[in-house]
C-alpha cells in the first residue's frame, strides 16, 4: 500500500507492507534510527515519537494506520544546530548512560510538557500542582531506563519545566 | 505476523458492513498490534475504526456519553469526568503509560485481552487462545491470575482499570452490529470463562462498540485504588473502585464496589454491597462485607495472597470513604 | 565534563549495532526449541521457503560449517540435541523483518522429547563441586573450625536465603549485522562489551584467523554483562550472511533475549554465623547452591565476598552446582557479589538483632586487619569510613532499632543498612596515542562504552597524562582493529584501558609523535594485595499494612572506590547500580516453567524493572581514597559496586518496618501479605 505521512516536517510517500510498524518504517525504510526498538510491544517506551504532537509508541502503530499524520522523531526536536531545551538539559544533567532509551525519553518529555495534569499520583485530580518531581516521575514512567538514570532525567526535565 | 488486508472505515455502519469472518476492528492498536506480533491474533483483515467520528464526550441530560474512539488520555483529562466521576479519571490514569493512553481508545480498553503469560505465548497451551489445549497456569504461574469466578478451563484476569470503574458506575455499553443496535449494562459486557474461555465478552461477531454511557454519579464519595509492586506502568495485582454514601444516621445509604485483578471480568462486589446497605458504616461492618464477598474466592497456591489483599483493600478503602 | 557522545545520543544520531546503513541488507529471524530436552527429529522448512521474500532456512538438517572448536551456546545448528526450551534450532533469512518473522513461525520442527529437569534444589542429587568458580577462584575455602566456633558462640544465626533468576535486560536488544567481503573477511557490527574478545571468539567459532574478523561496537545500549561475550545473534548473522551471500541483520526480540543471552543464576544460600558476647564473629559459613546448563559450566562466585569481608577465626565458603535442562547462566552486574552480599548482609543484620547490637557497630567490631581468607593486606579498605559517613547523613543515631513500630497512616516505616564490596582488578590492555598533524592528540584503544562514559573518562585520563586540555584529546574505541583491550566488565574497564592509555601517553610525551603501550608485564609485576572497593548502603522503606506494597523513600550509597576520575559519571554509575539493586530487592524475577521448561514472564510488562516512579530520593557519595597500588590513576572500578548490598539494605529496612524477615527475593506484596496479615 502506498501511504504518505509527514515526518519531521517533510512529506514522505512510501509503499508499505500493511504489517510494518511505524517504528520499523522509520528505522528500516526512512533511515531514521532515532526511535529505538527496545521491546516491540509497548512495554519500554524507547520507540516514543510525537504523533500529531502527542507522544505515542511507534512500535504499536501500524504504518498504514498513521497515514496522513505528522510524526516527529528525536531527529526532529532540535532546530538546526540549536538543541531542544530538553536535549541540552539531558546533556547537562547526565540524564542518560547508554543512550538507548534517550530518544524515547526526550520525545516523551516533549509531549508530556504539553499534556494536562495532574496525573494519578496527585490526590485531588481537580487541582493542578504543576510539574512537581512526583508528577514528572509518574508521567515519565512509560519510559524505562535500565541504566537507572531516572534521578538525572527528572532533574533535567524539572529544569526545562520551570 | 501473518499478512492481512487493511481498510479504514468512515462510519460505524460501513465498518459493520465490512466485517466478515476473520475480520478484526483496529482501534488504537495498543493491544491488538501487540497480540498480532505475538501471533496470538491472526486476522485476515483489519478494519480500522480508530478515525470514526466517535471521539466526543457529550452531556446527554443527566448522563454522559463517551464515544468509542475517545482516547484514554482525553477521557481522563475531561474536566466533567474529573469533577463528577473522579474514580473513572483516576482508573484511566493508573493504566499503562502516557504514551499508551494517548492512543488507546475507550472501546479498545474494554476489549483488551488478558496478560496471562500462557495466553501471550503461542508455543504453550492455553484454552483461551486454543480451545481444548489446556490451562497450564493452574499448575504453573498464576501469581497474578483470578481467585473469583474462574473455571477449570481458565484462570485469566481482565486487565483493564477503566472497566473496573465503569463497572462500579453502572455504565452502559452501546454497540451496533448486523443485527441492529443494543445496549449492554456493566457488569454484563464481560463474561466468566466457564468452558468457553475464548470468549471474553458477550459481543457477537462483528458487533462494534460505539459509545459508553455513564448514568449520573452515585451519591457520596468515590475513589479508585490500584495495587502493584512497581509504582507505575504495571497491571494491577488487585484494584478497587468504590463509592460510599453514608446517611446522616451513620448508616450506609448507598454503596458501589468493583474489583480488578480478581476475575475474568471486572468484578462487581454485589455481596459486599448487599451486606453493607442499611447497616453501620464501621470498620467492623466493612470487614464483614469484605469477608462475605471473599467467601466466593477459590485461590490457587500462588495467588492466595489476593484474599487478604482484597479484604484489606475493601476495608481500608471504605474506611477512607466513610471518614 | 559532560559526556563526549552526549550530543549524538540526544539527537538520535548515535549508531547502535542494528542501525548501520548497509547496502543490500536482509534479515534473519530465529526459530526456538519448544521442548526442554530431547532430539530434533526433523526440521521441515518447505512451507517457510515458499513464503514471500524468504531466501534461506538454516538448521541442523544441513548444519552450517563451524569450527570444531565451536561449542555450547554458540554452536548454532550443529547438533540435533536440545539442551533447553528456547534454544535456537533454526533461522529464516528473508528480505524484510516481517517476512522473516512470519516464515519463522511456519518452520515445522519435530522432536523426540525426553523428560526434563529445570528445578534448582539444595538437595538435588546432581549437585557437584566445580573445579573452580568464576573467574578461576577456588570453589571452597576453609580456615579454622567452623563447628567449634559455632559451639563456642554466644549468638548463632543459621539462615537460608534464596534469589531468583534475574535478567540483565539492557534496553538495546542483542543485535548484529554481518558482512563478508570478497576476500572472505568478516565485518560484524555487534552489541559487544568488548570488541577484541568478541572478535577472537567469533573467529574461533567460525574457524577464521583473528585478523580476518573485525567487530565494531561504537555505541552499546547497555549490557550489564549480557554482552560480555558474543551471543548467538552474532554467529547467526555471520552464518546467514555466508549462506545467502548478502549482509544480514539479526536482532533478537525481547522475549528471545530472555532465552539466549544469559541470566543470573538463581541461588539458594545457607549461612551460619556465630558471635561472642561482644559481637565478634567466632565462625562464618556460606554455602551457595546454583545452576548451569548441560551445554556449559558457568559457576557463579556467589560466596566469594564472604571470604573478604569480616574477621573471623573460622571461615568456610563453598559452591555447589547442578547442571539442568536450562539455558546457560551468565554474567549479570556484580556476578557473585550481588546475590552473595544480599545473603551475607541480610544475615549480618539478623545477627545484629540476635546479639542486640547496632548493625553498623557489629560490622565495625568485625573489621579485619588483613583479608580473612588469604591473610593479604588490603591495598586500601574504608568500609568503616563509609558506614560512619552514611550513618551521619542518614541520622542513624536517632534510629530506634525496634522493628515494626513506626507508622505513617497505613504505612510502616523502616531503615536498613548493608555493606557493599567489589574487587578492584585490572587486566592487560594495549593502547596507542599519537600527535595529529593539527596538534591534537588521538588515543586509540579497543575499549567499549556501554553507557559507563568510557570515552569521556579515557579522555580525562589521557588529557591528565599528557598535561593538555581535554578538548585536544580524541578517543577512538569500540573497534577490534584498534589496540587490543579487555571487555567492559568486572568493573575493570577503566582501570585496564586507563593504565594502557596513561603508559601510551607517557611514551608519546617522551617520543613527541607516538606512544604505544601494552600493560601485560606491568600487571604481572603488581604486588600482592587484596584489592577491593567497599561501600555502605542505607535504605528507608515504607510498607503498606493494607496492600503489602513496598516503596523505597530513600537510598544512600557511600563508597570508597579509589580515586574518582569523573564525579558526574561516577555518580550516575553508582545511582544506576543502586536503582538496579532496588529492582532486585522488590520486583525482578524470571520464573522457570517447571512443566514445559524455559522461562515465563519473558517481557518487560511481566519482568518488572524499576520505573521512574519507583526512584525517588537516591543519592551516592564517596570518600576519595589514595591507593597507589592499583594503577596509574589510583582508581577502583565503580560499575558494579552500586548494586551490591542494595537488596540487603532494603530487605533489612523491610524487617525494621514490619518485624518480618523475608528471605527470598524479590520482596513482593504477596510475600509481605502472606507473612504478616
Amino acid at each position: 500500500m502506498e501511504i504518505t505521512l509527514q515526518v519531521n516536517g517533510k512529506a514522505r510517500t512510501v509503499d508499505v507492507d500493511p504489517r510494518i510498524s511505524l517504528l520499523d518504517l522509520l528505522r528500516e525504510r526512512l533511515g531514521l534510527i532515532g526511535a529505538k526498538k527496545g521491546c516491540d510491544h509497548g512495554q519500554c517506551g524507547a520507540c516514543t515519537v510525537l504523533l500529531d504532537g502527542r507522544r505515542a509508541l511507534s512500535c504499536l502503530a501500524l504504518a498504514v494506520a498513521v497515514e496522513g499524520r505528522a510524526v516527529t522523531t528525536v531527529e526532529g526536536l532540535a532546530s538546526g544546530d540549536d538543541l531542544h531545551p530538553l536535549q541540552a538539559a539531558f546533556i547537562e544533567h547526565d540524564a542518560f548512560q547508554c543512550g538507548y532509551c534517550t530518544p524515547g525519553q526526550l520525545c516523551s518529555a516533549a509531549g508530556m510538557l504539553d499534556e494536562p495534569g495532574p496525573s494519578a499520583v496527585t490526590e485531588d485530580l481537580r487541582t493542578d500542582p504543576g510539574l512537581t518531581p512526583d508528577e514528572i516521575r509518574e508521567r515519565m514512567s512509560g519510559n524505562l531506563c535500565r541504566c537507572g538514570a531516572y534521578v538525572n532525567i527528572v532533574s533535567a526535565i524539572s529544569e526545562v519545566a520551570r | 505476523m501473518k499478512t492481512f488486508d487493511y481498510a479504514r472505515a468512515d462510519s460505524a455502519a460501513e465498518a459493520v458492513r465490512d466485517h466478515a469472518p476473520g475480520t478484526m476492528y483496529l482501534g488504537g492498536g495498543t493491544n491488538l498490534v501487540d497480540l498480532m506480533r505475538l501471533g496470538v491474533a491472526e486476522p485476515d483483515r483489519l478494519v480500522d475504526v480508530s478515525r470514526l467520528p466517535l471521539d466526543r464526550i457529550e452531556q446527554a441530560g443527566d448522563r454522559v456519553r463517551i464515544g468509542a474512539t475517545v482516547r484514554n488520555s482525553d477521557l481522563a483529562a475531561d474536566p466533567g469526568i474529573r469533577a463528577r466521576y473522579p474514580m473513572l479519571a483516576r482508573a484511566v490514569l493508573t493504566g499503562a503509560s502516557g504514551q499508551v493512553r494517548n492512543v488507546a481508545t475507550v472501546a479498545g480498553n474494554l476489549l483488551q485481552r488478558t496478560r496471562c503469560a500462557y495466553f501471550q505465548d503461542v508455543t504453550r497451551p492455553c484454552n483461551k487462545r486454543r480451545p481444548g489445549s489446556g490451562c497450564p497456569a493452574i499448575a504453573g504461574d498464576h501469581t497474578n491470575l483470578a481467585i473469583m469466578g474462574a473455571s477449570e478451563a481458565c484462570v485469566a484476569t481482565h486487565p483493564s482499570d477503566m472497566a473496573v470503574a465503569l463497572t462500579a458506575l453502572g455504565a452502559e455499553v452501546h454497540v451496533t452490529g448486523t443485527g441492529g443496535d443494543r445496549v449492554i449494562p456493566m457488569p454484563g459486557l464481560h463474561r466468566l470463562p466457564g468452558d468457553e474461555p475464548e470468549r471474553d465478552t458477550v459481543l457477537e461477531p462483528g458487533e462494534l462498540i460505539v459509545a459508553v454511557e455513564l448514568p449520573p454519579p452515585p451519591p457520596g464519595a468515590m475513589v479508585y485504588r490500584k495495587v502493584r509492586e512497581r509504582a507505575s506502568f504495571a497491571f494491577a495485582l488487585v484494584s478497587i473502585a468504590a463509592a460510599l454514601d453514608v446517611g446522616a444516621d451513620g448508616t450506609v445509604a448507598g454503596c458501589r464496589i468493583a474489583l480488578g485483578g480478581l476475575a475474568h471480568v471486572p468484578w462487581r462486589a454485589e455481596r459486599a454491597e448487599q451486606a453493607l446497605l442499611g447497616g453501620p458504616a464501621t470498620g467492623e461492618a466493612f470487614l464483614r462485607a469484605a469477608e462475605a464477598e471473599l467467601e466466593q474466592a477459590s485461590p490457587l497456591p500462588r495467588n492466595a495472597y489476593k484474599v487478604p489483599l482484597t479484604r484489606n483493600l475493601i476495608v481500608s478503602t471504605l474506611e477512607g470513604l466513610a471518614s | 565534563m559532560n559526556r563526549i557522545e552526549g550530543r549524538v545520543k540526544v539527537t538520535g544520531l548515535a549508531t547502535y549495532a542494528a542501525e548501520y546503513p548497509v547496502e543490500g541488507l536482509v534479515h534473519a529471524f530465529p526459530v526456538q526449541s519448544q521442548i526442554a530436552k530431547g532430539r530434533i527429529r526433523q526440521v521441515d522448512a518447505a512451507q517457510a521457503l515458499a513464503m514471500p521474500g524468504v531466501l534461506a532456512v538454516l538448521s541442523s538438517e544441513d548444519p552450517p560449517e563451524l569450527a570444531a572448536a565451536a561449542s555450547g551456546e554458540l554452536a548454532l545448528f550443529q547438533s540435533r540435541e536440545v539442551a533447553y526450551r528456547g534454544q535456537l534450532v533454526a533461522a529464516v533469512v528473508a528480505d524484510t523483518l516481517d517476512n522473516a518473522r512470519a516464515a519463522a513461525a511456519a518452520v515445522r520442527v519435530g522432536y523426540d522429547p525426553d523428560d526434563h529437569d529445570v528445578s534448582l534444589r539444595a538437595d538435588h542429587p546432581g549437585l557437584y563441586k566445580p573445579d573452580t568458580v568464576n573467574p578461576g577462584l577456588p570453589t571452597d575455602t576453609e580456615k579454622g573450625d567452623v563447628e567449634a566456633g559455632l559451639a563456642a558462640a554466644a549468638t548463632v544465626v543459621e539462615v537460608t536465603y534464596a534469589t531468583p533468576v534475574l535478567h540483565n535486560n539492557p534496553m538495546e536488544p542483542h543485535a548484529a549485522i554481518a558482512c563478508w567481503d570478497d576476500e572472505g573477511r568478516l565485518l560484524v557490527y555487534d552489541t559487544a562489551q568488548g570488541t577484541t574478545w568478541s572478535r577472537d571468539i567469533l573467529a574461533r567459532v567460525l574457524g577464521l584467523p583473528a585478523d580476518r574478523v573485525r567487530v565494531v561496537s561504537r555505541h552499546v545500549g547497555g549490557g550489564f554483562g549480557s554482552k560480555g561475550t558474543p551471543r548467538p545473534q552474532a554467529v547467526l548473522a555471520a552464518l546467514a550472511a555466508r549462506a545467502v551471500g548478502r549482509p544480514v541483520k539479526a536482532v533478537l526480540t525481547r522475549q528471545q533475549m530472555f532465552d539466549v543471552t544469559g541470566y543470573r543464576t538463581p541461588t539458594i544460600q545457607r549461612l551460619r554465623l556465630g558471635a561472642d558476647a561482644e559481637g565478634r564473629l567466632t565462625a562464618l559459613e556460606h554455602v551457595a547452591y546454583e545452576q548451569s546448563s548441560t551445554l556449559e559450566e558457568f559457576a557463579e562466585q556467589t560466596a566469594t565476598p564472604t571470604r573478604i569481608m569480616y574477621a573471623t577465626p573460622a571461615l568456610r565458603t563453598a559452591h555447589r552446582l547442578v547442571r539442568l535442562d536450562v539455558a546457560t547462566p551468565s554474567w549479570m552486574r556484580a556476578p557473585g557479589e550481588a546475590p552473595g552480599m544480599y545473603a551475607l548482609e541480610s544475615a549480618m543484620d539478623e545477627l545484629a538483632y540476635a546479639a542486640g547490637m547496632d548493625p553498623i557497630e557489629l560490622r565495625v567490631v568485625n573489621e579485619p586487619d588483613t583479608e580473612p581468607h588469604s591473610g593479604l593486606p588490603y591495598s586500601s579498605r574504608d568500609l568503616v569510613g563509609c558506614l560512619r559517613e552514611g550513618a551521619r547523613r542518614f541520622e542513624w543515631e536517632r534510629r530506634d532499632p525496634a522493628p515494626g513500630v513506626r507508622r505513617d497512616g497505613e504505612w510502616l516505616v523502616g531503615t536498613g543498612v548493608a555493606a557493599s564490596t567489589y574487587p578492584a582488578r585490572r587486566r592487560p590492555s594495549r593502547a596507542r596515542a599519537v600527535r595529529r598533524e593539527d596538534g591534537d592528540y588521538l588515543v586509540q584503544v579497543a575499549a567499549a562504552d556501554i553507557g559507563t562514559g568510557a570515552r569521556t573518562a579515557l579522555t580525562t585520563i589521557a588529557a591528565g597524562a599528557l598535561g593538555v586540555d581535554p578538548d585536544q584529546v580524541h578517543v577512538e574505541l569500540g573497534d577490534s582493529d584498534l589496540p587490543a583491550a579487555p571487555v567492559a566488565g568486572g568493573s575493570m574497564g577503566t582501570a585496564s584501558w586507563g593504565s594502557a592509555v596513561v603508559r601510551a601517553c607517557e611514551e608519546l610525551k617522551s617520543d613527541g609523535r607516538e606512544g604505544v603501550a601494552d600493560t601485560t608485564e606491568e600487571i604481572e609485576g603488581d604486588a600482592q594485595f587484596a584489592r577491593h572497593a567497599f561501600g555502605a548502603q542505607f535504605a528507608e522503606v515504607r510498607v503498606s499494612s493494607v496492600t503489602g506494597e513496598v516503596r523505597v523513600s530513600r537510598l544512600l550509597g557511600v563508597f570508597a572506590a579509589g580515586h574518582i576520575i569523573d564525579p558526574q559519571l561516577a555518580r550516575s554509575q553508582f545511582i544506576g547500580g543502586m536503582t538496579m539493586g532496588m529492582g532486585m530487592a522488590l520486583m525482578e524475577e524470571t520464573l522457570t516453567d517447571e512443566e514445559f521448561g524455559g522461562f515465563l514472564r519473558r517481557d518487560l510488562a511481566q519482568y518488572h524493572v524499576p520505573a521512574c516512579a519507583d526512584v525517588r530520593d537516591v543519592e551516592a557519595v564517596w570518600l576519595d581514597e589514595r591507593d597507589v597500588e592499583l594503577n596509574p590513576m589510583g582508581s577502583k572500578g565503580i560499575g558494579e559496586i552500586g548494586i551490591v548490598g542494595t537488596a540487603a539494605a532494603i530487605g533489612n529496612a523491610v524487617f525494621h518496618a514490619t518485624g518480618h524477615r523475608l528471605r527470598e527475593l524479590p520482596i513482593t506484596p504477596a510475600k509481605i501479605l502472606m507473612s504478616r496479615f
